[in-house]
C-alpha cells in the first residue's frame, strides 16, 4: 500500500523508520531469537553453567500431560471470556441502542471498566469472593452454597472467568455500539412494515449485520484472554488450586520466573509464539479484507 | 427508533439500569471497604455501607505509606511513577509510530517492505512472551530501575502505526502534489499537513494508549527493584502477597481505587475520542 | 521525544539529588510485609543510626518466591543485592550456586567479625550448614509449624484438653462441628506441615540420602503409608467439615481467627497477627502426634527464611554486611524481633533475655516452636531439607494435595504423582548444576 505519489528516496525514510525498527529489533526481536536459543540448553538458576540438550525441552513438554491439559485449558478459558464478554456486551448494546434519552449516560456508565488494570480487576473479585470474607461468599453461603475457590477448581475457574469477562465486556459494548447506529433506520422501516417484533427485527436484521464484527472482537477478546489475563490471574489465584486456572501465558512466567526453569519456559514461549503467529495470521488476512469494503 | 412502545421502553431503561448495577459492583465493594479501618475488615459479614475512615486511609496510603507495601512507599510517589510510565509509553508510541508510518506510505526506498514486516511482527509477540529474554536485554542495557525501562520496551507498536497508516492512506493524493506546487520538502508537508490533519487520531490515540501503560502489570514487577520506582499496580499485589500474613484489604482497597482514577478519568472525560480512537485503531 | 527526554532528565537528577553521599549503600530485599515489614524497617533504622559508614536499604519485594526468585533474575543481570531472605525451601538451589554466594561464616571470617556457630538452635543451624558444618547463610527468622486453638470454642464444645493426638484432633474437630463450628481443623502451608514436618516429628524419611543432605542424587520418599493414611483421613474428615481446607499458605488465617475453625496448624509467626485480630481466647501447642507411626514426637523442623549474602558486590559493601549481620543476630535485636513477631528466638543468649524479661512466662505458649525445635537431637530424618527445585516441587505438593481436598484423587494417587513429578525435577535440577 503505497501512494501513487511519492517522495524521491534517500536517507531521510530511514531516519523516519529507524526509531520504531531499532527498538523493535533490540526489545522484540532479539530477545525472541534469545528464547529460541534457550529453549534448546537447561540452564542453573543462576545462570552459572547450561547444557545443551537438543529438543528434550520441547520432548518433555508435550509429553507432559500437565502441559497439554494446560493448552486445551487455555483454548476453554479463552473461550467462554469470549463468549460471556461479548454475550453479555450485545445485550447491553441492544439495550442502548434503543435509548434515546439518557444514551450518553448509559453509555459513560458502561465503558470504563475498561480502563481499569487487570491486576485491580483481580484483586476486586478476589476481595469479593474470598472465602471468609468476601460478600459474595458470604451471601452464597446464606444460600447454602459453598463457595471456595482455594479448593474447588470449577469455582476459582468460574471466578477468573467472571473477572476477565467483566474488564473485557465495555470493549465488546462499544464496538456493537458502534456497528448497531451504523445500520440505517430504513431497514428496520422495512421491516417493521412487514410487522416483524423487535426481538425478530434483532434476530434477522442487526446479528446478521454484526457478523464482521462478532469475528473481529472474537478474534480479539481471544488474544485478550491469551495474554492480558496475567495480571487477573496473578492476583486471584495464582493458577491454583491444583492447576485449575494457569493458562499458558502463566505457566511460562511461572516456570520461567517462579520455576527458574529457564529451559523449559523458553520452549513453552517460542510455543506461544507460534499461536500468536496463528492467530495474527488470521486477523490480519481480515483487517485488509474489512479494510477493502470500508 | 421505529416505535414507541412505554413499555418496552420501561423494561430497557430497567435492563440498563441492572447492567449498570452489574458492573459497578465491585467497585462499590472496593469503595465501602476503603471506608472502613483494619479491625472492622477482618469480621464477617463485612459491611456494605461506607464508614467514616475515608480520609484516614487516604492518607495513610497516599502520604505516610504503610510497610505492608513496597517497604513504605507512599503511593503519591507510585502515582507519580504509574504518571510518568503511562505518558512515556502513550507519547512515545505515537511519535515513534508518526514517522514509521509516513516512511512507510509517502516514501518508495529499499527494504520498505522488510521494515513493515518487522513492524508487523511486533503484534505477534506480547511482552508476556518473551518477558525473560527482554528482562535480560534491559538489564544489560543498564536501564532496571529507570522510566526508560519502563517504557521504552513498550513503546514499539504495530496497532498505532497501522493506525495511521490507514489515516494517511485516506489522504487525497491531491494534497501532496498542490504541497510539492508550492516547493514543501517532506518534513514541511508532515508537519504543515499530515500532522494537523491527523490530529483527533492522535487525541483519540492518545487515550488508549495512557490507559494501557497505565495498566501495566507483569513488566514493572519484574525491572524494579527500588521501592521508590515501585507503580502502584503493581504495588497492590505486593500488598496481596506479604509473606506470613493477612492482607489489609481497607488499604488494598483504597489503593485500588487511587489506581483506577487516572485512567478512568481519562477514559471518561475524553469519551468521544477514546470511542473513536479503540474503533478506529482495531479496524 | 524532546519531552520523554526531559521527564528521564528530571527523573535522574532529581533521584540524585535524594540519595545520600560518602555512605556506602547496602541493599537487603525481604518478603516481610505488614507489622513484620515495619520491625525490619525498624533494625535498619537503628543500625543506620549507630553508624555513619553504612546504609542498609531494606527493600519489600513480595512473596517469598517472588523475592527469591528477583533475587536470582537480578543476578543474572548482575543487580542483585547485597543480602537477600530466603525461605528454607530455597536452600539448595543457592547452596549448589558455587559462584553466587558467599558463605556467611567465611564473611565474618574474612572481616573479622566475631561468629560462634554454637551460639545458635542446633535445629536452625543444621538446615543450613555444608555437610562439614559451615554455616552458609543467617539464621534470622526461624518458625515452626504449631497447634493454634480456639480456646473458648473448644470449651463450649465440651473439649477439656487440648488435643496432643491426630486421634483427639479428630474427637475435638467432631466436638466443635457438632457444637455450631462451621470447621474443625484447618491447615497452612500445607506441605510443610501436613508433609515435611509430619514426617519428621515421626521421623520419617522425606528423600533419600538424608533428604538431601547426601548428595544431588536424591529420590522422594514421603508416599509411604504413614503419610498417605493422614491425608486420606483428612480427606475424609472434609466430608463433615471436621477438616477444611483454606488454601495455600496463610490464606486459610481469616477462617481462624474469625472463629470459623476450632483449630489451626501452622506457623508460630502468625502470633502477631492472630494477637491483633482474634476476638477469642486462644492458645498453641505442639503439633499432634500419630500414635500408630511413632511412640514420641522426634523434633519439628524450621520455615521461615535465612539471610543469604550474594557474590559480585563491591568489596566495600561487604565489610557493612559482616557488621549489619552480627547486629542483627545480638539479643537486644533478636530478642524484640522474636517477641514481636512469634519468630522463634536463633540464638541461646536471646531465648535467655526473653526468659530473664519473663516473656514466656507472660505469654503462655510462646516457647511452643522452640520446644518442638529441641525436643530431640535431629535425626538424619528431621535436620531438615535439601532438594533442587523445592520450590516448585512444593506447587506439586500444593497441587496434589488439593486435588486430594477437591476430591478428585485419592491420598494414594495424589502422593505418587506428587513424588513422580518431584523426582523428576530434582533430575532436571541435578542437569543444570552439573
Amino acid at each position: 500500500m503505497l501512494k501513487r505519489s511519492h517522495f524521491r528516496p534517500g536517507l531521510l525514510p530511514y531516519l523516519l523508520v529507524a526509531p520504531q525498527i531499532i527498538i523493535t529489533l533490540v526489545f522484540f526481536i532479539w530477545p525472541a531469537l534469545q528464547a529460541l536459543y534457550e529453549s534448546f540448553y537447561i540452564q542453573s538458576a543462576f545462570g552459572l553453567g547450561s547444557t545443551f540438550v537438543g529438543l528434550e525441552n520441547f520432548i518433555s513438554l508435550f509429553e507432559d500431560p500437565l502441559y497439554i491439559e494446560s493448552v486445551w485449558r487455555t483454548f476453554l478459558f479463552s473461550g467462554l471470556v469470549a463468549v460471556l464478554a461479548m454475550s453479555l456486551a450485545l445485550t447491553f448494546a441492544a439495550l442502548a441502542d434503543r435509548v434515546i434519552r439518557g444514551a450518553l449516560a448509559y453509555r459513560t456508565l458502561l465503558i470504563w471498566p475498561y480502563a481499569i488494570a487487570p491486576a485491580v480487576a483481580g484483586a476486586l473479585w478476589i476481595f469479593m469472593f474470598d472465602p471468609t470474607l468476601g460478600i459474595v461468599s458470604y451471601t452464597l453461603d446464606m444460600f447454602g452454597i459453598e463457595w471456595n475457590q482455594a479448593v474447588n477448581g470449577t469455582q476459582a475457574m468460574a471466578l477468573v472467568i467472571m473477572a476477565a469477562a467483566w474488564k473485557q465486556i465495555a470493549y465488546n459494548f462499544l464496538f456493537f455500539l458502534a456497528g448497531m447506529q451504523a445500520i440505517p433506520p430504513s431497514v428496520y422501516e422495512a421491516a417493521s412494515i412487514d410487522g416483524a417484533s423487535p426481538i425478530r427485527r434483532f434476530r434477522d436484521i442487526t446479528l446478521p449485520l454484526l457478523a464482521p464484527t462478532s469475528f473481529f472482537l472474537l478474534v480479539m477478546n481471544i488474544v485478550y484472554a491469551f495474554f492480558d489475563t496475567f495480571g487477573i490471574i496473578d492476583a486471584m489465584t495464582q493458577g491454583g488450586p491444583a492447576n485449575a486456572t494457569e493458562i499458558l501465558v502463566y505457566k511460562v512466567y511461572q516456570d520461567g520466573f517462579v520455576g527458574l526453569d529457564l529451559g523449559g519456559s523458553a520452549a513453552q514461549s517460542v510455543v506461544l509464539m507460534f499461536i500468536v503467529i496463528a492467530l495474527t495470521v488470521v486477523q490480519f488476512r481480515f483487517i485488509e479484507k474489512k479494510v477493502q469494503y470500508a | 427508533m421505529v416505535e414507541r412502545r412505554p413499555m418496552s421502553d420501561f423494561l430497557t431503561h430497567a435492563g440498563l439500569m441492572l447492567s449498570v448495577l452489574l458492573i459497578a459492583f465491585p467497585v462499590w465493594v472496593a469503595f465501602v471497604a476503603a471506608t472502613h479501618d483494619a479491625a472492622r475488615m477482618t469480621q464477617v459479614p463485612l459491611p456494605l455501607w461506607p464508614g467514616d475512615h475515608l480520609w484516614q486511609n487516604l492518607k495513610v496510603v497516599l502520604i505516610d505509606g504503610y510497610t505492608g507495601s513496597s517497604g513504605g512507599v507512599p503511593m503519591w510517589l507510585t502515582l507519580t511513577n504509574s504518571l510518568v510510565m503511562a505518558l512515556a509509553i502513550a507519547i512515545g508510541k505515537i511519535v515513534i509510530s508518526l514517522l514509521a508510518a509516513y516512511a512507510v506510505v509517502y516514501f518508495r526506498f529499499p527494504l520498505r517492505m522488510l521494515f513493515f514486516w518487522l513492524i508487523f511482527v511486533t503484534l505477534m509477540l506480547p511482552v508476556e512472551v518473551r518477558i525473560l529474554p527482554t528482562y535480560e536485554v534491559v538489564a544489560n542495557l543498564g536501564m532496571l530501575n529507570s522510566y526508560a525501562g519502563l517504557s521504552i520496551p513498550l513503546i514499539a507498536s504495530a496497532t498505532a502505526t497501522f493506525m495511521f497508516r490507514q489515516v494517511f492512506l485516506t489522504i487525497p493524493e491531491e494534497m501532496l502534489e498542490s504541497a510539492r506546487m508550492d516547493g514543501a520538502g517532506p518534513l514541511r508537508f508532515f508537519w504543515d499537513i499530515l500532522l494537523p490533519l491527523s490530529r483527533t487520531n492522535i487525541a483519540a490515540l492518545f487515550v488508549i494508549l495512557f490507559t494501557y501503560g497505565w495498566n501495566q502489570y507483569l513488566w514493572p514487577l519484574l525491572i524494579t527493584t527500588e521501592p521508590h520506582m515501585t507503580t502502584i499496580v503493581m504495588s497492590i499485589k505486593q500488598m496481596l502477597a506479604a509473606a506470613e500474613q493477612s492482607p489489609q484489604w481497607n488499604l488494598i482497597m483504597m489503593t485500588s481505587l487511587l489506581a483506577m482514577l487516572p485512567p478512568l478519568l481519562v477514559v471518561v472525560v475524553m469519551q468521544r475520542l477514546f470511542v473513536k480512537g479503540l474503533t478506529e485503531t482495531d479496524k | 521525544m524532546k519531552k520523554f527526554l526531559q521527564i528521564g532528565l528530571f527523573a535522574s537528577l532529581s533521584s540524585l539529588a535524594i540519595s545520600a553521599v560518602a555512605q556506602t549503600e547496602i541493599q537487603w530485599w525481604h518478603a516481610m510485609g505488614g507489622k513484620n515489614g515495619e520491625l525490619i524497617q525498624g533494625m535498619a533504622d537503628k543500625f543506620n543510626a549507630s553508624q555513619n559508614k553504612y546504609k542498609i536499604n531494606p527493600v519489600f519485594k513480595g512473596s517469598y518466591a517472588e523475592t527469591m526468585t528477583g533475587a536470582i533474575a537480578a543476578f543474572r543481570a548482575k543487580q542483585q543485592p547485597a543480602i537477600v531472605q530466603v525461605y528454607e525451601v530455597g536452600t539448595a538451589t543457592m547452596m549448589y550456586a558455587k559462584g553466587a554466594v558467599y558463605s556467611v561464616e567465611k564473611l565474618m571470617k574474612d572481616n573479622n567479625q566475631p561468629f560462634d556457630r554454637g551460639a545458635f538452635v542446633p535445629a536452625v543451624t543444621s538446615y543450613y550448614s555444608t555437610p562439614e558444618g559451615e554455616l552458609l547463610s543467617m539464621p534470622f527468622n526461624s518458625s515452626s509449624p504449631v497447634l493454634w486453638y480456639n480456646k473458648d470454642a473448644l470449651n463450649k464444645a465440651g473439649v477439656t484438653k487440648v488435643p496432643t493426638t491426630w486421634d483427639e484432633v479428630g474427637a475435638a474437630a467432631k466436638k466443635l462441628v457438632d457444637s455450631g463450628m462451621k470447621c474443625g481443623l484447618s491447615v497452612g502451608f500445607q506441605s510443610w506441615v501436613l508433609i515435611e514436618n509430619y514426617s519428621a516429628w515421626h521421623n520419617l524419611p522425606i528423600g533419600t540420602l538424608e533428604n538431601g543432605f547426601g548428595g544431588l542424587g536424591t529420590q522422594l520418599v514421603f508416599n509411604n503409608e504413614h503419610v498417605k493414611n493422614r491425608l486420606a483421613t483428612l480427606a475424609e474428615w472434609t466430608k463433615d467439615k471436621r477438616f477444611v481446607y483454606g488454601g495455600r499458605a496463610g490464606a486459610s488465617l481469616p477462617m481462624f481467627t474469625n472463629g470459623e475453625c476450632g483449630m489451626w496448624i501452622n506457623s508460630s509467626a502468625y502470633y502477631g497477627s492472630i494477637k491483633s485480630q482474634a476476638k477469642f481466647n486462644f492458645g498453641q501447642a505442639m503439633m499432634p502426634l500419630d500414635t500408630s507411626v511413632a511412640k514420641a514426637p522426634q523434633n519439628s523442623i524450621i520455615g521461615g527464611a535465612t539471610l543469604w549474602v550474594l557474590q559480585g558486590r563491591p568489596a566495600a559493601e561487604y565489610a557493612g554486611v559482616a557488621e549489619f549481620l552480627s547486629f542483627l543476630i545480638s539479643p537486644e535485636v533478636q530478642a524484640p524481633w522474636a517477641m514481636e513477631s512469634g519468630y522463634v528466638p536463633i540464638t541461646k543468649a536471646a531465648s535467655d533475655l526473653m526468659q530473664s524479661q519473663g516473656f514466656y512466662a507472660n505469654n503462655p505458649g510462646t516457647d511452643t516452636a522452640v520446644k518442638e525445635l529441641s525436643l530431640n537431637p535431629p535425626t538424619a530424618n528431621s535436620k531438615g531439607l535439601r532438594f533442587g527445585n523445592f520450590v516448585q516441587i512444593r506447587d506439586v505438593i500444593n497441587e496434589e494435595m488439593e486435588a486430594i481436598w477437591a476430591g478428585t484423587k485419592t491420598a494414594d494417587k495424589a502422593m505418587n504423582d506428587a513424588v513422580d513429578r518431584g523426582n523428576k525435577l530434582l533430575r532436571r535440577f541435578e542437569q543444570s548444576v552439573q
